[in-house]
């Protein structure tokens, strides 16, 4: 550990720079500075807690969250405000461990205008209550990112009713249906018994009418869910499961009411209670949310909230990007997103495109030139004149395509759905029948057997089995970094057969690229000189060839001169060495290849160029031989086709490959797809695939780190298990299966209960007793089967 | 055994306290966060600092 130094505050490297401080040591002035802060209001416990648990702070934090000072923005931030306190939720990505969650809440301490603080840590989220007369919003944001905690603000977050209540009705339910439960079940144990003293005696009629009044909040509020559905199918002439479980709900409610007012038995509630109680678990079990993620998003989250906007006298001043007219002048710095449409007017840009077109390396673009919304500059700051209202520029069009607008769920049947048509008419049937045929010798008997019927058919163990598997599966999926957004995904994920893939960033590392140099062999000495000099560019091909090149040493350059969108001029010791464009190197192009080169010359002598390309994810060429035997694969990019014939390696003769794709068009050949009968399933990574995701049957979205931005999908699959990609889908097709034996098994309880209840010999201890047992026999062997499943697929 | 019916009517009573309490800690919110204040717990108040920096100058 000693070897290498380990920076006090962020735990990096200190390769670069080294700063001693206070006995202890600094990978920059920016972690530096943070722990002077700390330091000087006694916070060091933060180091205490965990091991280097600081982040290093963004450098350029100057003028930032200039926008914060809008009142207009201010307003739709803030949770409450009244003279005093203001209250902000603000949505920190850094929080990593316990150490931030001290920091955090202790933020008093820096600034006493600052009320308190309290962490969710799964949320990330950072809620703070402060005084808003003596501390400004924006000095509170930028004090948060002064110590590293930067936090991310964007237009997602100023929707009109953000405060998303979560729904906690089911919990409620849940708990008035098992406190009911528990109570009705003691209560009944001296009928299980067979107690006849009590039997005989009052206490029998007290019991019954307390079960009643038990069972009233369960009827009239925990089921209501159920009830509604049946009735919504009723009304739509459709069949759902809810109509025999509410069939079943209904009869042993009033049956039940019948017998203890007649007291003529003790009724079924005790099994209506479990019935009811059981299914509410399921219910809960099923709906595994994730804290973190969101599959929700669209550009907005994607999108900076304000922008700066220059006046005509040259004032520099903080707009809303909803406020920007046609004609305005914006000025983007380093690293920031252009909101909308603009045209170029002074400043070199150089326009990271990769998140909205998929074009795998930044362009350069000219003064006159139109850029995109969503692209994001790097460089130094330029000025741009807007041509184009935000909601109404290129990317942002494609949000008015219907596939965002109809709703998401209506578009598949389930297999519960399927099954319980056919159940549904069978067992109404039944029901009919065995009335029908005990109506001619006992009317007693064949009420008696008609309610029976429909008490043990009551899917029970059928409406548990789907949410059970699915519930189990989805924490399966997620602790393999495989996160779906509910069941249904898994049930479509089932069904699919063509995978469509996207290039960059999905298939594709965004962060790593593979260089290699053709041409005269570099002696030691001259890849020092070139290094030193594309140590000077900013441009992110330098960088990449600086990376590659992996030089020890660094000299001293006497001149350097960078010209944008050609390449770079430098003299060391009077050698002078150009780097850049086939162009700009050569004054002609040889030959027409798409492919990224860096050409070099030396003293005007050509040496070679080095060629960029894309490096794969590993393990793709594994993955798509195995998704080949299963499914039909294509490839759709908005990227050239410069790499076409190394995806064929990859993905064989008969895929089909698609270049230079728009968002539309993506969203169209999933349409053209879709229209020929196929299933299929999209994967993609950024915003132009959204359209797609979002038509797609399944639309899985691949990210390096779940906790930044992805678009609206369906599943959001970490990069690190791609190579997963396949024994996920057939779990996937193989828990269909596991359903499918469970309802097998469901059903021959079934018709042990019909036997009985059909004969008219159904009691309601063997009621209490089949019905919890059939569902947990359902629970117990989708939950076994699904585990060993996994296990079995290495999961 | 008459006692029965006002213990069993106690009990509900008793019972139906604590499902106020359960629908109460849902309500404030304390089902929404479950990892958070297992860690705030363990931090320790203020001298800790101190102390270490002691231990470390022996």
């Amino acid at each position: 550990m000693q070897n290498h130094e380990i920076c006090y505050h962020c735990g990096e490297n200190c390769e670069d720079e080294l700063i001693k401080f206070d006995t202890k040591k600094f990978c920059c002035l920016g972690c530096k500075t943070v722990y002077e802060i700390l330091n000087q209001n006694n916070l060091c416990n933060y180091y205490e807690l965990e091991s280097t648990p600081g982040i290093s702070p963004p450098k350029d934090t100057n003028k930032k969250f200039e926008y914060l000072e809008n009142t207009k923005v201010i307003d739709k931030l803030l949770d409450y405000q009244d003279d005093q306190t203001s209250i902000i939720n603000l949505y920190l990505p850094q929080i990593h461990c316990s150490s931030c969650i001290w920091l955090l809440e202790n933020l008093y301490k820096l600034n006493i205008h600052i009320k308190s603080s309290r962490v969710n840590f799964l949320k990330k989220e950072l809620k703070i209550s402060f005084n808003h007369n003596n501390l400004s919003l924006r000095k509170l944001v930028e004090l948060l990112a002064s110590i590293g905690y930067n936090p991310t603000i964007n237009l997602d977050q100023l929707k009109a009713n953000k405060k998303k209540l979560i729904d906690h009705s089911l919990i409620y339910k849940l708990g008035i249906a098992g406190f009911c439960f528990g109570n009705i079940m003691l209560i009944s144990l001296p009928e299980y018994f067979g107690l006849d003293a009590i039997k005989e005696s009052a206490f029998s009629q007290f019991f019954g009418y307390i079960n009643m009044v038990l069972s009233l909040p369960i009827i009239l509020y925990s089921s209501s869910g159920y009830l509604k559905s049946a009735y919504q199918a009723v009304i739509h002439k459709t069949i759902n499961i809810d109509i025999p479980i509410t069939l079943g709900i209904l009869a042993l409610f009033f049956r039940s009411i019948y017998e203890i007012l007649s007291h003529t038995g003790s009724g079924y509630l005790d099994s209506l209670a479990a019935l009811i109680f059981f299914m509410l678990i399921g219910r809960i079990f099923q709906q595994k949310t994730y804290d973190i993620l969101s599959f929700e998003r669209d550009y907005k989250s994607y999108f900076p909230i304000a922008t700066t906007i220059v006046t005509a006298d040259k004032i520099e001043k903080s707009i809303y990007v909803s406020e920007l007219t046609i004609g305005d002048m914006i000025l983007i710095r380093n690293n920031e997103i252009i909101p909308v449409d603009a045209i170029l007017i002074s400043g070199e840009a150089n326009i990271d495109n990769s998140f909205v077109t998929g074009e795998a390396n930044p362009i350069f673009k000219k003064n006159g030139d139109k850029i995109y919304a969503g692209g994001k500059q790097l460089g130094q700051a330029i000025q741009l004149q807007v041509i184009k209202k935000l909601s109404y520029s290129y990317l942002t069009q494609l949000w008015n395509d219907e596939a965002f607008t109809k709703a998401d769920e209506d578009k598949f049947d389930g297999i519960m759905n399927k099954i319980s048509k056919y159940f549904t008419i069978i067992i109404l049937f039944i029901a009919i029948g065995s009335l029908a045929y005990w109506w001619k010798i006992d009317a007693k008997i064949a009420i008696n057997s008609f309610t029976a019927v429909l008490i043990i058919a009551c899917p029970c163990a059928l409406a548990l089995s789907a949410p059970f598997t699915f519930g189990n599966v989805l924490r399966i999926l997620g602790k393999n970094k495989f996160y779906l957004k509910n069941a249904s995904v898994i049930e479509r994920l089932a069904k699919i057969n063509t995978i469509v893939f996207d290039k960059t960033g999905t298939i594709t590392q965004s962060s790593k690229n593979n260089v290699t140099y053709y041409g005269t062999p570099l002696t030691e000495e001259q890849k020092i000189q070139i290094a030193s000099v594309l140590r000077q560019s900013s441009h992110p091909l330098s960088k990449l060839v600086f990376n590659y090149i992996d030089a020890k040493k660094n000299v001293e350059i006497d001149s350097f001169k960078e010209l944008l969108g050609q390449g770079l001029v430098a003299t060391i010791n009077d050698i002078k060495i150009q780097l850049g464009s086939e162009k700009f190197i050569k004054n002609y192009i040889e030959n027409l290849s798409t492919a990224t080169r860096v050409h070099l010359k030396i003293n005007e002598s050509y040496l070679g160029y080095f060629q960029i390309e894309n490096s794969y994810r590993t393990g793709l060429s594994s993955i798509i031989a195995e998704l080949k035997s299963f499914f039909k694969i294509n490839l759709i990019s908005g990227d050239n086709n410069s790499e076409l014939e190394n995806l064929k390696s990859y993905f064989g003769v008969d895929a089909e490959f698609l270049f230079n794709k728009t968002p539309e068009d993506k969203l169209a050949y999933i349409k053209s797809l879709q229209q020929k009968g196929n299933v299929t399933l999209m994967i993609g990574d950024g915003l132009n695939d959204a359209g797609a995701l979002k038509q797609s049957d399944v639309g899985i979205s691949i990210s390096e780190d779940v906790n930044t931005f992805s678009p609206a999908c369906d599943a959001i699959l970490d990069a690190s298990v791609f190579d997963k990609l396949p024994q996920f889908i057939l779990y996937c097709k193989s828990s269909i299966n596991i359903i499918i034996a469970s309802f097998i098994i469901s059903f021959s309880y079934n018709i042990i209960g019909l036997y009985f209840a059909v004969t008219g010999l159904l009691s309601p201890v063997f009621a209490a007793i089949l019905m919890p047992l059939s569902s947990i026999t359902v629970v117990v062997f989708v939950t076994l089967t699904s585990n060993l499943l996994a296990q079995h697929k290495k999961l | 055994m008459s006692v029965l019916f006002i213990l069993i009517i106690v009990s509900l009573i008793v019972a139906s306290g604590f499902l106020i309490a359960f629908i109460w800690s849902v309500k404030s919110g304390q089902y929404e966060d479950g990892y958070t204040p297992s860690v705030r717990m363990l931090f320790d108040n203020e001298n800790i600092v101190e102390d270490k920096e002691i231990k470390t100058e022996r």
